[in-house]
């Protein structure tokens, strides 16, 4: 097996797919030529070819338009939209065109369609490069979002979101993209769309959590398994929408206690979805409310106060003792 | 160094004409080559097209329509353009556009099924390459320039083909689909029906462009306008910009002059904003009126023609409205069915809260 970091082994997720289905096609601003502003796409339009790898003019909504109507051809595109910041300008093809062509349709059209997007905060990038959307996306219906936090799942979601008929909207974190090395098959594998992971098996309470915050929650896990001896049991959901409840219940059952922890802002967003479910399913199994640690509601700050705006093993551990002595 | 000229493209387009108002041609250069027998069914299909615009908006103030916005005034633009098309060439209509997609193989009840609301009405029978009608002023412009690309791709010589209006030319995606169009070379036409108002507002409130058709210069690719009223102009360009698109000569952006009769939509009051003289002046130029002159010159049409047309375009409505009636309702556990290719799990169980 081969040790990769997250963005080559979405590079080698493309690579399979591009090789095995004459269909997919891979586009964005600068993804062809220098393989796109992180390098994810580098290499493939030498092996491919521009046909099935290149680069467009910028313009956001324009590359979403191509992909939904290459879609309609029979085509499976993978279309980059290079900062998360600018989904802005794509969204009526992304949130209305892509997610609507099968109901608008009947059936008789679909969009198979993967929109990929580097977003997520830490590393002190321009504004509107580091965003979490994922919650405005995971209240569209008909398109299902996606958030790896480790190069083994990175590859085995896209390669499913690439076979997936539907779109999907695959958010890769920046502080993920070189933050470490796992080994990840070279062959072709896939990791279920809409299943959770438990990443961390515990018996004392359970964080629900997803990308970049996976990392932070295991940090705060260990520091309160040696200080305290308090068992986390962690679940990465992948997949933020739809969200995995039978593995969030069947942990609750276990831990009767939760808490949730995003990067985004704190209202309406898939920290409250996973706890409006939690409230459906399993609100006797719990012995506390569940929590959640985010951001705060504002627009995401400049770079200056960035690190102390994101949550931190602190904030996590905070929390954690809260839904303990309650 | 030298200096470099900027000059900037402000000379007044012409639109062509090939028919006169009085149904004489007058552009021998530009008349497409058509039979007779061609020629009678365009005719055939532009009274069709009035005869069942008529019916629907009494349809519509009846409730047994939906939304419906009128065509009376453009089927020049509608049955002309869609004439010139081959089956295999694809149709991205605007919400307006229907009469294209149904000439092009959408069947009619389908197209009062959209109006009513079901979502059948957009379950496009194989074979027919339309979409369903777009809503989103412009978004219709970039998935015809994606299907043109998948044309390319596949090298089949087909065109991709899509409407929207002088209100739509004014939207982002317009110039973004112009511009990818032009860079990728694709054989798409947008087609510009400019019928003189985006609902209420005048073409002088749009743009500040002496046409719609210098739009293309800024994309590098061809812009023509034409004589929206004159069915024969219209298939001559379209053939051209087809021939183009099949050639590898990439894309084309018609402005087609023309005028919708009715207001906007059923809600709409038109005398607010137009004059009756305005109206008179564009009655005066009516494409079915001036066509027919030019076929009643030929000995192709007469008058009874026009009545036998009327009263079959009134059965088959009936026919399709009735068929659209007895349709099925729409469910919701088949809406949310539609959702996903497979159903997930959290949709399975909201069913049952509507059973």
């Amino acid at each position: 097996m081969a040790q990769m970091n997250m963005k080559e082994a979405i590079r080698d997720a493309l690579r399979v797919e591009l090789k095995r289905d004459p269909n997919v096609l891979l586009f964005g601003e600068d993804v062809g030529h220098v393989g796109g502003v992180f390098r994810a796409t580098e290499g493939l339009q030498k092996e491919f070819g521009e046909e099935r790898v290149f680069d467009t003019p910028l313009a956001e909504s324009a590359i979403g338009g191509l992909a939904v109507g290459l879609g309609v051809q029979g085509f499976r595109p993978v279309a980059e939209i290079q900062f998360v910041g600018f989904i802005f300008e794509a969204l009526d093809q992304m949130a209305i065109q892509a997610s609507r062509m099968r109901y608008r349709s009947g059936g008789r059209y679909n969009s198979p369609i993967v929109f990929r997007t580097p977003f997520g905060g830490g590393v002190k990038a321009a504004e509107l490069h580091t965003d979490s959307l994922e919650g405005l996306l995971a209240q569209t219906p008909g398109i299902k979002v996606v958030v790896p936090s480790n190069p083994y799942d990175a590859k085995g979601l896209m390669i499913a979101a690439i076979r997936d008929n539907d779109p999907v909207f695959f958010m890769e974190h920046l502080n993920l993209y070189h933050a470490f090395r796992a080994e990840v098959p070279e062959d072709d594998y896939t990791v279920e769309l809409g299943k959770a992971n438990v990443v961390r098996e515990g018996s004392d309470v359970t964080i629900i959590t997803y990308g970049l915050m996976v990392h932070t929650s295991v940090k705060a896990a260990d520091e309160l398994e040696k200080t305290k001896g308090i068992k986390v049991e962690i679940i990465d959901l992948r997949t933020v929408s739809p969200i995995d409840i039978d593995t969030i219940v069947a942990s609750i059952q276990k831990t009767n206690r939760a808490i949730v922890v995003q990067e985004a802002q704190k209202s309406s967003g898939v920290a409250a979805e996973v706890i409006a479910q939690i409230n459906e399913k399993a609100i006797l199994h719990l012995e506390a409310p569940v929590l959640r640690v985010a951001g705060p509601d504002t627009v995401y700050p400049f770079a200056q106060i960035e690190d102390t705006w994101l949550p931190t093993p602190t904030r996590i551990i905070d929390a954690v003792n809260k839904v303990l002595e309650f | 160094m030298s200096k470099v000229p900027y000059e900037v493209y402000t000379e007044e387009v012409e639109a062509l004409s090939v028919l006169s108002p009085d149904g004489e041609i007058i552009n021998k250069d530009k008349l497409p080559k058509l039979t007779d027998d061609q020629l009678k069914e365009i005719m055939y299909r532009m009274v069709f097209t009035r005869t069942w615009d008529d019916r629907a908006v009494n349809l519509g103030r009846q409730g047994r329509l939906g939304f419906y916005a009128p065509v009376s005034g453009q089927e020049a633009t509608m049955i002309g353009s869609e004439y010139a098309l081959q089956k295999e060439d694809f149709i991205a209509p605007g919400y307006r556009d229907i009469p294209q997609i149904v000439w092009h193989g959408l069947p009619l009840y389908q197209a009062f099924l959209y109006s009513r609301g079901h979502q059948h009405g957009g379950q496009v029978p194989d074979g027919v390459n339309v979409l369903m009608p777009q809503i989103i002023i412009g978004a219709q412009i970039l998935h015809a320039m994606g299907i043109a690309m998948g044309f390319k791709l596949k090298k089949q010589k087909q065109v991709a083909i899509t409407y929207t209006g002088d209100g739509g030319s004014s939207e982002g995606d317009f110039y973004e689909g112009l511009n990818y169009a032009g860079v990728y070379k694709l054989p798409v036409i947008f087609f510009v029906q400019n019928n003189g108002y985006a609902i209420t507002t005048p073409f002088s409130k749009q743009t500040a462009a002496l046409s719609i058709a210098h739009k293309a210069v800024a994309a590098g690719i061809k812009g023509v306008k034409i004589d929206g009223m004159d069915v024969l102009a219209v298939i001559k360009a379209v053939q051209e910009a087809a021939e183009r698109g099949r050639n590898g000569e990439g894309a084309t952006l018609i402005e087609a002059v023309t005028y919708r009769f009715r207001p906007h939509s059923l809600s709409d009051d038109a005398s607010k904003y137009r004059s009756k003289e305005e109206e008179g002046e564009w009655n005066a130029k009516d494409p079915i009126a001036r066509f027919a002159k030019y076929l009643e010159k030929k000995g192709l049409w007469t008058e009874e023609d026009t009545a036998r047309v009327k009263e079959e375009a009134k059965a088959k409505v009936n026919e399709e409205i009735k068929k659209a009636e007895k349709t099925e309702k729409m469910t919701i556990s088949g809406l949310i069915d539609s959702m996903f290719e497979s159903t997930p799990k959290h949709l399975e169980e909201q069913k049952a809260d509507f059973k």
